[in-house]
């Protein structure tokens, strides 16, 4: 049936749908307000894009990405902050390659085993405490247990004092885990949730074991959940300041501990972060250098923006990839 | 009331309506010696709306194409059709619930007591055109508030509460749910059972008075105790108020309906008295629906 | 998967996985709250009253002498407590009616182009480093509200007992509300958004409006999600250490309300952002311990707004929604 050429449509409508101008003067009040709130967002939003992002270009030279921080109170000759990037680099890829593992893993036993019942959920309980725990109460946690001798090979020991010196990237990096951890958690057991059951009952009826199910049939399925969990987790986890304060020692350039290892040796060094350098920077810092801190903000910005589309485009990409995917088999 | 009299077109108070006993075993066995005492009813009816050359269209797809009905007072008129010829939609154009979806265009002219619908404000026409869904759909709030919804937030100034417990308890005796919830206004009205949450929702449809009540297949999710209470109430209410009932239950449009208004892949292939539809029918198609050839 | 089913390798393997890590977290906080311990059982209940100047008491406690006898745990810590929840609640005060408008415009009342604009605006906000809105507050608004609203005379008058400059309870209070406001804002459209369309479509039918039905219906019916995202902003705020370090003045102080507007000008130290201020001095025993009982009180609140958040999500459970 073919549209009638009488068909007017909205044009013919003299009141237009639930038109604003006919209601009390309180309702149109509440409607500017949401408009009010809605635009105000809007342009804080820009507000902080556009100024972080004018003021940090401003600032930025393309040196400072490959210079070697210095503690000069001339800021020309300060340097860049090489170290604070290598800095965050390193302590994202400790953080990640620790939490994405055990992540999955414990999101796969609670998904697909569960047993005892009781027990589950008290590890829920544990991921989601950890979850709503502040990042500076998980950096107490790391001083406290790595301040304590028996963990002086993760760091070292200050002469004569009887306490391991409790700051490093190792260990700045297994705290950084815990912040990353309940994100790929909570990741890859929706994805998990989402995977049809057929597929899970397809593997067993073969006869294979649950444990090859997840190895052959649902790792490769929630794999865009992994990436999700992962990118989630490694935005927090580069955003945060309060563990790198705490547990990276605070020196400006990267230093390597003494004896052992060589490689070993960098994770046991302390260091700064980007973030710990814009706070240092900053007059809460020494204090001196805002020109160093924008620059140094607007690339960090620029990282975290970047992980989170990446992370948003791979949680959708994660939708289509499975209802797709299954399909074809109904 | 003198049905030989017809009413005043303005709004009838409320205060001699008979209040509604409802009969679970009462069955209408003779359709119809009840038809005749029904047309003499519908030979008194004004006109309450009108639709002319009424076209509506989702995007590309015509769903209703140049239909014109007459819609009165005093008597109850029922769109029959299989699904998909659209009654439905049309019902939902009377008051303008169309509009609610962004793709569709309407043409024609839709008009209540003489006056264009789109040229009044939607939420007076729709407190004037009141409409029961298909699924009772009472509000997660108290009995006592579901009615006084539309008297508290139709106005602009809200009225207190002592002031509205008159207008809720002649809506909850004319829906017929006054003995049952009585004692129980403050309960929550999702506690009610199907047939009396929808019993609810006509009585909230009737507390701010319309001139037309819309119904979408009110009794289709019902048991059929319910069903005849509310066939009880539709008979009743068509004194004051016109009755416009979608449904797909041909039994039920025999027992209730004054005129009857059959479409098909959205014409309106015949309108005429109940009687003449079910009976004489004079369109083939009718012939063929009525007798039960395709549903 | 029901019935008992002797546990293959996998499944042994993966649970040790978990097990372990629920017993690493019960282990640290546990060793948590026992090193925490003898700033509490010096202190008594007291710790949690008034009396002096934490400032001074914090100092005395760092410089404590080398003998563990004499080791100071003098400390009253209320301003400090005073300091973190008021800026927690303004802040809360602040962001929730700023959320529930944002909310309702971006479900229902924007236009279909500015609406898919404030999904990732929301985003963006949510996704901003905390020390990147502590530079802003530091740099920009501190130094305003300095030259603005603080008077001469007023910033003189108080100089011996509180140095007033920009960064104080106002200036916390709003950059985070600021923070916080995103998550609300999440999770009341989320809750919005899931109000069945027949009541949404039944009040409309009867006349009613669409500020009204949204005000009447979807708010009301969304209450359990407003209280959830309540809590959630407020374990957020209490766990705010870095912006708060650089934007609250960073001397620890109970604000008089008696002072009028000045109020708001000074200045307060919160839990979380004592402790950043004090990580240089984790090496003194006594004023590590003072600090881990800090840590410990934020702790203790978050367990229990978690448990908050979840008893929240119950009745919204009831009611058949997310």
């Amino acid at each position: 049936m073919h549209a009638s050429a009488e068909l007017a449509g909205p044009s013919r409508r003299t009141r237009p749908r639930d038109s604003a101008a006919s209601w009390p003067l309180a309702d149109r009040i509440g409607l500017g307000l949401c408009w009010a709130a809605g635009v105000t967002l809007t342009l804080l939003a820009t507000a902080i894009v556009l100024y972080m992002g004018v003021k940090g270009i401003s600032q930025l030279h393309l040196s400072y990405l490959f210079q070697h921080p210095t503690a000069d109170v001339d800021q020309s000759k300060s340097g860049g902050f090489l170290d604070p990037i290598e800095g965050t680099l390193l302590l994202t890829a400790i953080g990640t390659a620790i939490a994405v593992p055990i992540g999955t893993g414990v999101a796969l036993w609670l998904v697909e085993y569960g047993r005892p019942a009781p027990l589950a959920r008290t590890v829920e309980s544990a991921v989601e405490i950890i979850a709503g725990a502040p990042s500076i109460v998980i950096a107490v946690f790391g001083l406290v247990v790595f301040s304590q001798p028996a963990f002086a090979f993760l760091s070292f020991r200050a002469t004569g004092a009887d306490a391991a010196f409790g700051r490093s990237f190792v260990i700045a990096g297994a705290a950084m885990s815990l912040l990353a951890l309940p994100l790929v958690v909570g990741a890859v057991r929706e994805a998990l949730l989402q995977v049809p059951n057929h597929l899970r009952e397809a593997s067993l009826a073969l006869g294979k074991t649950v444990g090859a199910t997840i190895r052959r049939v649902l790792l490769p399925a929630v794999r865009p959940g992994i990436a999700t969990g992962t990118a989630l987790g490694m935005g927090r986890i580069i955003g945060d300041t309060a563990i790198v304060i705490l547990l990276l020692g605070n020196t400006l350039g990267t230093e390597s501990a003494d004896g052992g290892l060589p490689g070993f040796r960098l994770l046991r060094g302390t260091g700064s972060t980007l973030t710990s350098y814009i706070y240092g920077n900053s007059p809460a810092g020494e204090g001196g250098a805002p020109e160093k801190a924008y620059a140094a903000a607007f690339v960090l910005l620029a990282l975290v923006i970047a992980l989170n589309v990446l992370a948003t485009r791979l949680a959708r990409g994660n939708l289509s990839a499975l209802t797709g995917g299954a399909a074809w088999t109904r | 009331m003198d049905p030989l009299m017809p009413p005043p077109i303005r709004r009838i108070s409320l205060e001699q309506a008979p209040t509604v006993v409802p009969e679970p075993a009462a069955s209408n066995g003779n359709g119809h010696a009840a038809a005749a005492t029904r047309s003499a009813a519908s030979a008194a009816a004004i006109e309450r709306m009108r639709c002319d050359q009424v076209t509506i269209a989702y995007g590309q797809k015509v769903a209703v194409n140049r239909v014109e009905l007459p819609i009165r007072q005093g008597e109850v008129l029922a769109l029959i059709g299989p699904s998909g010829c659209g009654k439905t939609t049309l019902l939902r154009s009377l008051n303008r619930l169309t509009e609610l979806t962004p793709s569709a265009a309407r043409g024609g002219r839709i008009s209540l007591d003489g006056e264009d619908v789109d040229t009044l404000e939607v939420t007076e026409l729709r407190r004037r055109v009141s409409m029961v869904f298909q699924q009772p759909n009472p509000f997660p709030m108290t009995v006592f508030d579901n009615v006084a919804y539309a008297l508290r937030d139709g106005a602009s100034r809200r009225p207190r509460k002592p002031a509205l417990a008159e207008p809720v308890e002649h809506a909850l005796r004319r829906a017929g749910l006054w003995d049952e919830v009585k004692d129980n206004l403050d309960h929550p009205a999702l506690r009610l059972s199907g047939g009396q949450q929808q019993r609810l929702c006509i009585a909230r449809a009737l507390a701010a008075q319309p001139e037309v009540l819309l119904m979408d297949e009110p009794c289709s999710a019902l048991d059929p105790v319910s069903t005849t209470t509310i066939e009880q109430l539709i008979l009743e209410l068509r004194e004051q108020i016109a009755v416009v009932i979608v449904t797909h239950n041909l039994q039920q449009a025999q027992r209730v309906a004054d005129h009857v208004a059959f479409m098909y892949l959205g014409e309106l292939v015949e309108y005429g008295p109940s009687e003449q539809i079910f009976h004489a029918p004079q369109a083939q198609r009718t012939r063929d629906y009525v007798h039960g050839a395709f549903g | 998967m029901s019935g008992w089913r002797i546990p293959e390798r996998a499944e042994l393997g993966l649970g040790a996985l978990a097990v372990a890590l629920l017993a690493l977290i019960v282990g640290m906080l546990a060793f948590v709250l026992v090193q925490a311990w003898p700033s509490f059982a010096h202190n008594g209940l007291a710790w949690f009253g008034s009396g002096g100047n934490a400032n001074t008491q914090l100092n005395d406690i760092y410089q404590s002498p080398a003998d563990p006898h004499h080791y100071q745990y003098h400390l009253r810590a209320w301003p400090l407590l005073y300091g973190t929840a008021l800026s927690t609640g303004l802040a809360v005060l602040l962001g929730l009616p700023f959320a529930l408008l944002c909310a309702l415009f971006t479900v229902e009342f924007a236009p279909p182009g500015i609406a898919r604009v404030m999904g990732p605006t929301v985003r963006l906000l949510a996704a901003v480093p905390s020390v990147i809105y502590g530079l802003i507050g530091i740099l920009v608004l501190a130094p305003w509200i300095n030259d603005h609203l603080v008077s001469a005379k007023f910033k003189l008058d108080v100089k011996p007992v509180v140095p007033i400059g920009g960064g104080g309870l106002l200036l916390a209070s709003i950059v985070l509300a600021v923070m916080i406001v995103p998550i609300m804002i999440a999770i009341i459209s989320d809750a919005l958004r899931s109000i069945p369309r027949s009541w949404l479509e039944g009040s409309a039918a009867l006349g009613v409006n669409r500020w009204r039905t949204m005000w009447r219906i979807s708010v009301r019916a969304a209450r359990p999600a407003i209280a959830a995202a309540v809590v959630f902003a407020t374990a957020r705020a209490l766990g705010e250490a870095i912006m708060l370090a650089m934007v609250s003045g960073s001397f620890i102080f109970a604000p008089n309300p008696l002072d009028g507007l000045n109020f708001f000008l000074e200045p307060i130290q919160p839990l979380a952002a004592t402790i950043v201020a004090g990580s240089e001095g984790f090496s003194a025993k006594p004023f590590a311990q003072t600090l881990y009982a800090f840590a410990a009180v934020l702790l203790v609140s978050s367990a229990l707004l978690s448990l908050a958040a979840w008893a929240a999500r119950q009745p919204m459970r009831r009611m058949g929604l997310r």
